[in-house]
This record gives C-alpha cells, sequence and structure tokens, in this order.
C-alpha cells in the first residue's frame, strides 16, 4: 500500500446539463408538469439532459510533502477535482484516497455572519473548517494577533472594512493547521496583498512537510511554489511533469508567440483595396536577433504595409492587450513627426512603434492593429496582429506576479526626516 | 529527555477514501458525534442571530403566542363556544400553542437551513444532518420563554400541574423530533425544488387546523380519529394536555399511532436526506 498523501484513481465527475435554462435547480411545478405531460404522451423517461464530463478517468498520486500545481484553462476541470477532494462533492466513479486532514484556502471566511462580532465569527468559522473548540481557544490569540483587528474583536463584522473582514477570514484559515492543503487561487478574493499573503502562507506549509495543491493561472507563481505540475485539459491528465516543463507546453499550447509575420505577394496578403499588410515583427531595440524579451528591454513594433488608394492620409493605432485579456494601453501614430496628417501615396511604408522598458507587465500579450484613414474612417482592423512574451527574470523578494496591467520603475526617494 | 518532535509525526494520519455512493446510504453516528460542536456553534449561531436586536427579537418571542390565544379565544372560545375540557379556554388553547409554535418555528428553521447555508454548503464538507438539526434548536429558546407565560398564566388561573408532568420531557423529545422528521424532507426537497420554500408556510397554517391547537381532540367524530391520529402532531398536543392541564386523552390507540407516524417520517426523512445531501453542492 502506497504512502501516498493523495491518491486517485480512476475518478471522473459527471454533471447532468437541462438543455433549457442555466437553472440547476428545479420547480416542483415544472416536475409535476413534467410527469403529467409524460402520462400522457407514454413516453419513455425522456429527459432533456445532457452529459457532461468534468472530470474523466483522471489517476495520479500525490507524495506527502509534495507541492503540486493543477494548471489548465477555466473548465478544465481543476475546481471540480478540488471539491471532490474536499468532499464537498462525491465522483461519480473512480476513488481517492486522502491521508490526513485536508483544509483549503478557497473556504476564506466561509459561513462568517454579518450580525456576529469578530469573535463569534472566529469560533463559527473555525468550527465550519473543523476545528475543535480546545484548539481553537489555544489558537485564539494567534488568530487575533495575526489578523490585526485588535479592538474591533467584538464589533459585528458588518462594520468591518473590507480589508479588515478578509484578514480575519485568512486568519482563521490560516490557523488551521492541514496535512493537506488545497489553494484555489482563481477563487482567492482580496487585493495583492491579501494574495501574497496567501501564497506566503503556502510557502511556510510546505517548508514544514506538508502538500500542497495548488490550482492557480499565475505561473510565475506556479513555477516558484512547486516543483510538480499537472496539466488537466477537459477533466483529463495532459501533461503531468517537472513545473518548468509542464508550464513550457502549457504556454506553447495556449498562446502561441507571433512575434514576426510576412506577405511577400500583396494579391494574397492581408489587408483590402485601401492597404494591405507586408511585415509585422516586433523585437528588442539592442538586439534584433534576441528571441526571448524581457521587461527591461525596450522593444520596438515593426509594421510594413502598402498603401493603394493615393491621397489617403493613414494612422495607424495599436492596442495591446495582457493575457488576461485586459487592454493594457491604445496608441496612435499622431505624433509622428513625418508623415502623420499628410497625404500618403501610392507605395510601401513602413511605420514602428517603441515602447520604452520597464512599461509592460510580464506575461503574453497581443497587439491588435487598426488602420484609420483621415483621423476618422477604420480602414481595416487586424485582431492578433502579433503575439509576445515578457518574461520577468529580476531578483524579487515574493513570487506571485506583480499584479496591474503595467509594470513601470517609478522613481522613488526616502529621506531621514528626524533621527531620535 | 523531552526531545522537540515534528507535529506532523505525532499526528495520526487518518485515511479517507472518497468514492461514489450507491445503494442507501446509513447514517455515519461516529463522524456525526465527531462534528458535535459544530452542531452546538450552529446552533448557538441560529440563537444569536434571532435575539442579536434583543427588543425585538425577544419581543416577538413573547407577542407570537400570547396574540394567536387572545384570537383563538375571543373566535372559538367566545364567539364560537367551542368546549375546553372544563379548563378555562386562553390556557386550553396556549397549552396546545406551545409545542405547535415549537414545532412550527423549527420546523420552517429547520427546512430552510440547507438553503440559507448554501456558502457553507458549496465550500466545506461537514455531516449535512447537522444543518437541519441544529435548526431545530433554536426554537428552544423561544419555547422556553413561551413557558414561563404559561407557568405565569397557570398562577393566574390558580392551575396546578397534575403528576403527569414529570411524562413531559418525553413530548417534548417527540414535538422536537417531528420537528426535524419534518425538516430533513423539506430541506432537501427544498434544495432540489425551490418551489416549496412557499409550500412551507402553507403547510404550516393548514396543520394549525388539522391539530387540535384551537379546538380538543374529542370533538373530532370517531371515524375520523384514526386518519386524524396519523397528523404527528396529535399525540403531541394530547401529551402536553394530558401532562400539565390532566386533560383525558381520547383514545391511546391514536396516541400510539400518531407516535409511530412521528417515527415514520423521521427515519425516512434520515435516509431520503442522505440520499440527495450527494448532490446538493452542485445543484444548490
Amino acid at each position: 500500500m502506497s504512502n501516498s498523501a493523495i491518491s486517485i484513481n480512476g475518478i471522473g465527475k459527471r454533471y447532468l446539463l437541462g438543455t433549457g435554462g442555466g437553472e440547476r435547480y428545479r420547480l416542483f411545478r415544472d416536475a409535476i408538469a413534467n410527469g403529467v405531460k409524460g402520462l400522457f404522451r407514454n413516453e419513455k423517461g425522456q429527459n432533456n439532459l445532457q452529459e457532461f464530463w468534468a472530470l474523466k478517468d483522471l489517476s495520479f498520486d500525490i507524495e506527502e510533502g509534495e507541492s503540486v500545481a493543477i494548471i489548465g484553462r477555466n473548465g478544465a476541470g481543476k475546481s471540480t477535482l478540488l471539491k471532490i477532494l474536499s468532499q464537498i462533492t462525491s465522483p461519480t466513479e473512480g476513488e481517492a484516497r486522502v491521508r490526513g486532514r485536508i483544509a483549503s484556502l478557497l473556504e476564506v471566511g466561509t459561513g462568517f455572519h454579518p450580525e456576529l462580532s469578530g469573535r463569534e465569527n472566529i469560533y463559527l468559522n473555525a468550527a465550519i473548517l473543523g476545528m475543535r473548540r480546545v484548539e481553537i481557544n489555544n489558537k485564539f490569540n494567534a488568530i487575533v494577533d495575526f489578523s490585526e483587528i485588535g479592538k474591533f474583536l467584538d464589533t459585528p463584522v458588518k462594520r468591518y472594512s473590507s480589508g479588515m473582514y478578509i484578514r480575519l477570514a485568512f486568519a482563521v484559515a490560516a490557523h488551521l493547521d492541514p496535512e493537506i492543503l488545497l489553494v484555489d487561487e482563481v477563487l482567492a478574493v482580496g487585493d495583492a496583498v491579501f494574495q501574497k499573503r496567501c501564497l506566503g502562507k503556502m510557502k511556510d506549509v510546505a517548508k514544514t512537510g506538508r502538500t500542497v495543491l495548488f490550482v492557480s493561472h499565475n505561473m510565475t507563481a506556479v513555477q516558484n511554489l512547486c516543483q510538480r505540475a499537472i496539466w488537466l485539459d477537459q477533466g483529463k491528465v495532459k501533461i503531468d511533469g517537472a513545473t518548468s516543463s509542464v508550464v513550457f507546453e502549457y504556454y506553447k499550447n495556449a498562446f502561441s508567440t507571433e512575434t514576426e509575420g510576412e506577405w511577400a505577394d500583396m494579391s494574397t496578403a492581408p489587408g483590402n483595396d485601401q492597404v494591405r499588410l507586408r511585415k509585422v515583427s516586433i523585437k528588442t531595440v539592442d538586439d534584433p536577433l534576441q528571441t526571448s524579451m524581457t521587461i527591461q528591454m525596450p522593444l520596438v513594433l515593426e509594421f510594413e504595409y502598402w498603401n493603394l488608394v493615393q491621397g489617403s492620409a493613414l494612422n495607424l493605432t495599436l492596442a495591446i492587450y495582457s493575457d488576461q485579456g485586459v487592454c493594457v494601453f491604445n496608441t496612435a501614430s499622431n505624433h509622428e513627426p513625418v508623415w502623420h496628417g499628410k497625404p500618403f501615396p501610392k507605395g510601401l511604408f513602413r511605420s514602428s512603434c517603441y515602447i520604452p522598458k520597464d512599461l509592460l507587465n510580464d506575461g503574453f500579450h497581443t497587439v491588435t492593429l487598426l488602420m484609420v484613414k483621415n483621423s476618422a474612417e477604420v480602414i481595416y482592423m487586424k485582431e492578433n496582429a502579433l503575439t509576445f512574451e515578457l518574461i520577468d527574470n529580476t531578483p524579487r523578494e515574493w513570487h506571485g506576479k506583480w499584479p496591474g496591467a503595467v509594470r513601470p520603475n517609478l522613481k522613488w526617494s526616502t529621506e531621514l526626516i528626524n533621527e531620535s | 529527555m523531552h526531545t522537540p518532535k515534528d507535529p506532523l509525526s505525532e499526528r495520526v494520519f487518518k485515511l479517507k477514501i472518497i468514492k461514489a455512493r450507491q445503494g442507501p446510504v446509513s447514517v455515519n453516528f461516529g463522524e456525526l458525534w465527531e462534528y458535535r460542536e459544530l452542531f452546538w456553534f450552529l446552533a448557538l449561531r441560529d440563537i444569536l442571530i434571532r435575539y442579536k436586536q434583543t427588543v425585538i427579537g425577544v419581543g416577538w418571542a413573547v407577542i407570537q403566542p400570547l396574540a394567536t390565544m387572545i384570537v383563538f379565544s375571543a373566535i372559538f372560545g367566545g364567539l364560537a363556544k367551542l368546549p375546553s375540557d372544563g379548563v378555562p379556554y386562553p390556557i386550553f388553547t396556549f397549552v396546545a400553542l406551545l409545542p405547535w409554535q415549537f414545532f412550527a418555528n423549527s420546523m420552517q428553521a429547520s427546512s430552510r437551513s440547507v438553503v440559507s447555508n448554501s456558502t457553507v454548503v458549496t465550500k466545506v464538507y461537514f455531516p449535512r444532518l447537522i444543518l437541519p438539526a441544529s435548526a431545530v434548536i433554536s426554537g428552544v429558546i423561544d419555547f422556553l420563554i413561551s413557558f414561563g407565560i404559561l407557568i405565569g398564566m397557570m398562577v393566574w388561573y390558580k392551575i396546578l400541574p397534575t403528576e403527569n408532568i414529570i411524562y413531559l420531557p418525553f413530548f417534548l423529545l417527540l414535538s422536537f423530533i417531528a420537528a426535524l422528521a419534518v425538516g430533513l424532507w423539506l430541506s432537501a426537497l427544498i434544495v432540489e425544488f425551490r418551489d416549496f420554500v412557499y409550500i412551507v408556510p402553507f403547510m404550516v397554517q393548514v396543520g394549525q387546523y388539522l391539530s387540535p391547537v384551537a379546538y380538543a381532540h374529542s370533538i373530532v367524530p370517531e371515524k375520523w380519529r384514526l386518519l386524524y391520529s396519523l397528523n404527528p402532531m396529535v399525540s403531541v398536543i394530547d401529551g402536553f394536555r394530558w401532562c400539565l392541564l390532566g386533560a383525558a386523552i381520547p383514545d391511546w390507540s391514536g396516541m400510539i399511532i400518531s407516535s409511530v407516524s412521528v417515527l415514520i417520517i423521521f427515519v425516512s426523512g434520515i435516509f431520503y436526506f442522505r440520499k440527495m445531501e450527494k448532490t446538493f453542492a452542485d445543484i444548490i
């Protein structure tokens, strides 16, 4: 018998999806109506439900003390897996063997009641999460200290700021002291500071030889915290292995970088009867042959295009999107000193846009290109004209991804005003 | 010498096997016992929340039975002149309102328990049976307050309880089980069929007239007695009148039928709840 902390054997979870509305629960009224209809139609239990396997034939073992990341797209079954392991929902087939107490950081604040005081909620929440009263009594002061709520301990939590609320909730979860910790970052709420605390806590837990299962979209954190990663795709294990190689494969599949494109034949090049693209590219300014780009490198985006209409004044607009689908910024060539506002003769042009270093955050980015005529009319748009990845290889103090769409290196200063 | 050990090495690693549940499911009493503290914490939470706004909270527990008693006394005692087994009508009906309102409040709290704790149900595991069971406890405080009023009324009307009062805990337990029995069925049904939420208050309203609250069991025609006794609250209310006022038990066979009916609803309720609970998190 293996000594694995978690041993998953052929787990499958089936959901039945009604073809009707999105309602998961039913109305008794409808059930009766359908039953009566069925009586008269004499059909045999025809139910218009569709099967959906959130997980299928899933098998893997996690050894005691391992930190394992579960990655995959939304709907790949990551959260369902955590729900099965924490016994919230039962699998349709297969079995999982779990050794030791499981706690999960997705339960932060579960069962908090706004009318109750901080003190009452600590007891209630801890009990819901599976702590004994003796245990809560022992850890009570530590929880209060960690949460920093101090004098508001006996105030109803409905009067707490959202920050205080989350701190208190996290403090309880952080003192669970489980053998196996499940973290679903996708569901984690709170600001960057809070997420940083979550990740810090995870690291502490992992250090003491406990088992950690980490569901995340944040590849930076995944790579820094877990030695092993399991990539779930459509409810199955796609790759299971060392984090760096799994993340590499995942990225290759999820986003294919397109840092260059060239169309030599004008008749088939993307575009229309007004403009056609000849070449698009993104590279670093200093070394055009460099293939990996970091956030500290200035970048240049180049677009070569044919103008097919004599005399139109062309403008280029770029929208840069992050891998979260957030538009990081929009930029237009209307400050370009030479050709902006002037009529373009027919011919081949090249426009370049320079992105300074220390502006974009790390991760994948896509570029949407718009070509505008006479500053008013969009004559051509190409989505995902370019896709590129920026790497962050600065030495860092914490392992999460920096939140935010941009990562500017701003000027800071500190001075001693008065020594006491 | 004591050597500090890694806390992990001292733990007993319990092996848990998670798999699909098939067939009828029995109750895991060991696990329920393990979670007994959560049971009390949840019951305490419900009580605390109910009385947080002290003035309204406790006030309501006094007003509800008193107002009902006054209305019943005026209409059924005064206008309809229903017989009241030889005791003043107000106290006759109040003794019945005591277990009835406990049943009605607790049963309603119990039926809502799973749905109103949906955020917990979808995020944490614990034996779900704890939810409807702990919700029933929250009605106990209201019951005690009403009981205090009853004592005051008995002093006022100079009525002494009979020696049968020693059996009162049994009937109290029976009403507790009755509330839980119906609560188990309804709490699981409400998860599955959300419109049962609207059916519950209606059931309470109709149930009050199908139970001997405003009238004596003895006015029910003989031929209907057996059917009437299937109502689980009939035995409880008859029992309360018997213990406190010394009223005659109309017929003991009805009493037994009613008690057995409570147990049947209770046991079947547990099985139905256990059958449904595995899908709670998926459909709630």
